[in-house]
């Protein structure tokens, strides 16, 4: 009986070297990884309590609530966004809610206008042959892609006059056709690659069956493309969400975008830090969520320039 | 990729009858025609109303635009019209070249009007040509100068934001527990916005007297910590928060450059009793070259755009030391009102970027073949 429970093998020296070696390289991976999650998360952490502190939390560097503070409405009182104002009128939420309503249709407009124009462009690029002058595929693809380079500084002043002459100038529809000339580059980038993947015979296939070449498309490549085209379309959602320059320069009363809003309440002399937390907790909130939710379609759209 | 040169035709072939009824061509040419005819007409009727050769015209230019979508409309359906499978063809792309090029080329060439103009939006006087007057006044600009100088600074500090991204890049590889909870940790930092990182980092957590990170050099012993105070500091902190947005974008390219190596290469080296650092060191990062190079790149071209947290937390101070070329541009702007000066000094940026840029590409590119025919192994 003894026998089964005697070790009768045991490890040798080397192993044992090995396994505390395995142990400390281990513990050197998950203490750098929590250190950098630690780093990453802890702005957003410090963000988000301090929309709940009052003045003297914040003076005294109160860090974890209900240990060293009482967290408090305040900040999102001011934004009448707490559990008592929320039913109240309140020109502050009000106001708010705008520019979060314009951030939202001019991101999603722009990104699904970007993912249009984008994905028709890529296909054809990656299937027929162009000539436009003495433009051929790659120039065009070339063409697309270079835009990438200009920077926003070089196109911001004329806009500003064209804009003006146009009277598109603060208006929605001028910010949204900026936006997708921002971002249609990123989108022809991705899905170039995403329409190269699909093999040729699928749609040769549907043509000999009688499709047309828009019908192929339609039928047989979109819904290939779509994990592609999603993901093209959320890193879109993330750029125009966030985009500042353009919205500074453009917009001033009516279709001012929430960024522009958070950097008017900065400027302000004695900001109070309670309200800005809470302004900037929800500016940023909704792209947390897509970050967190959707992660898999944004590393899928970074990745796919990284496999070539 | 072994496939024959196909440059010449289409990778998907169509057969089409490509005779069209001369009827159709005529109606193709008549839409795209009048089309043309009818925006020419409002396009000189409305620029002789605006200076004031003739009294009756629009309010704006708005209904100009309205005329060159209708001509973009039309020159869609008459491409189908008149070449038939081919013109269906060419909507695909066609679309997207409309669009960029109207948005692109257009601005432009009204831009480099602009700059070499003295115009002032809060002048009275109107605007006049005024030649190489902004040009001369560029070359004995100082803080333009100072601000391009910045950009080298900020772009060399990509190189220390690789070397962070690649790190965190092979521990994310690495076989660990958690990944998904780590790979959204460190994602994050890049789904906020600009502005709201200006706040959170630059104007609150790096405040002088209760931010946490003043704490925390207060506690590790610097006497008064600010971060905006002089030259040197203010732009390392400029520097490390935009790197704290963007160090996840590198990560992610170069994580998926990881997962593509070819796993055989990576047994081998461990068969052959390579170390964890000489399986990385010649095995791991000369494969991962391209990956890196790509992502520098496009980590390059977004660096040179930067301005956002700057505009936000220091407006290029102290005394420009911050400042980039965006930022510079955006205050000549938001202060003086001088669109004719600061489109010269982007116009010229540009003039500079596409140089940079063409010579990086073709530096990487001549390196690259270099390495390769030595080859590795």
């Amino acid at each position: 009986m003894s026998g089964q429970t005697t070790q009768i093998f045991s490890d040798a020296e080397p192993d044992l070297a090995y396994r505390a070696k395995w142990y400390t390289e281990r513990a050197l991976i998950y203490g750098a990884l929590i250190f950098w999650a630690f780093i990453c998360l802890f702005p957003i952490y410090w963000t988000v309590t301090t929309s709940f502190k009052i003045a003297p939390d914040v003076m005294r560097g109160n860090l974890v609530p209900w240990v060293d503070f009482e967290p408090q409405w305040r900040g999102w009182r001011s934004l009448g966004l707490s559990p008592n104002t929320i039913s109240e009128t309140s020109t502050v939420r009000e106001e708010f809610l705008k520019r979060f309503m314009n951030s939202v249709i001019t991101s999603l407009s722009a990104s699904m206008l970007a993912v249009t124009l984008g994905s028709l462009a890529a296909y054809g690029l990656s299937r027929f042959s162009y000539r436009f002058g003495f433009m051929r595929n790659s120039d065009i693809s070339f063409f697309f892609l270079s835009q990438m380079i200009l920077p926003p500084v070089v196109l911001a002043l004329p806009f500003l006059i064209l804009y003006k002459e146009l009277a598109l100038l603060d208006s929605r529809i001028g910010i949204i056709l900026l936006y997708t000339l921002m971002v249609l580059p990123i989108v022809i980038w991705i899905m170039r690659d995403q329409f190269s993947a699909i093999p040729i015979e699928l749609e040769e296939a549907a043509l000999v069956d009688g499709l047309s070449v828009w019908g192929a498309f339609v039928q047989i490549v979109l819904p290939i493309a779509l994990p592609g085209m999603v993901a093209a379309f959320i890193l879109s959602l993330v750029l125009t969400w966030n985009e500042y320059f353009f919205a500074a320069l453009l917009t001033s009363t009516d279709a001012k975008t929430l960024p522009v809003m958070v950097a008017s309440q900065t400027g302000s002399q004695g900001i109070n830090w309670w309200s800005m937390a809470a302004l900037s907790t929800a500016a940023i909130a909704p792209l947390v969520v897509i970050g967190v939710v959707l992660e898999r379609y944004i590393i899928k759209g970074m990745a796919a320039g990284a496999g070539k | 990729m072994s496939m024959p040169a196909q440059s010449d035709g289409d990778k998907l072939h169509v057969v089409t009858s490509d005779h069209m009824s001369p009827g159709r061509i005529l109606a193709g040419r008549t839409l795209v025609w009048s089309a043309a005819v009818l925006l020419a007409v409002m396009l000189i009727a409305q620029a002789l109303y605006e200076f004031e050769v003739i009294s009756f015209g629009f309010e704006n230019w708005r209904p100009v635009l309205y005329a060159y979508l209708l001509w973009a409309i039309a020159m869609g359906v008459a491409q189908v019209l008149i070449r038939g499978e081919q013109g269906k063809r060419a909507l695909f792309v066609l679309p997207a070249v409309l669009f960029v090029v109207s948005m692109v080329i257009f601005p432009m060439l009204f831009g480099l009007y602009i700059s070499f103009t003295d115009w002032n939006l809060a002048s009275v006087t109107g605007r006049k040509f005024n030649g190489l007057d902004n040009f001369r006044q560029m070359l004995s600009d100082p803080f333009y100068w100072n601000a391009l100088l910045n950009m080298v600074y900020y772009v060399a500090a990509i190189a220390v934001e690789y070397i962070i991204a690649f790190g965190l890049a092979l521990l994310l590889n690495a076989d660990i527990r958690a990944r998904k909870f780590f790979r959204v940790a460190l994602l994050l930092p890049l789904m906020l916005s600009p502005v709201a990182v200006s706040w959170m980092v630059g104007k609150s957590m790096m405040e002088i007297r209760f931010g946490p990170l003043a704490r925390l050099g207060r506690f590790l012993g610097w006497e008064s910590p600010s971060f905006f105070g002089t030259p040197e500091v203010a732009r390392l902190a400029i520097m490390v928060m935009d790197a704290w947005t963007f160090i996840p974008f590198m990560m992610i390219m170069i994580l998926a450059g990881l997962q593509a190596l070819p796993k055989e290469v990576l047994e081998a080296a461990k068969v052959d009793g390579a170390t964890a650092w000489q399986s990385f060191w010649e095995v791991i990062f000369p494969l991962m070259l391209p990956v890196s190079i790509t992502a520098i790149v496009i980590r390059i071209i977004f660096k040179l755009k930067l301005a956002d947290i700057i505009i936000n937390v220091t407006s290029g101070g102290p005394g420009g030391a911050t400042d980039s070329v965006t930022s510079f541009i955006f205050r000549e702007y938001r202060d003086r009102s001088n669109v004719g000066y600061g489109t010269l000094l982007a116009m010229v940026y540009l003039v500079l970027i596409i140089v940079f840029i063409l010579m990086l590409l073709s530096g990487v590119n001549r390196w690259m073949r270099r390495t390769s025919q030595g080859g590795f192994g």
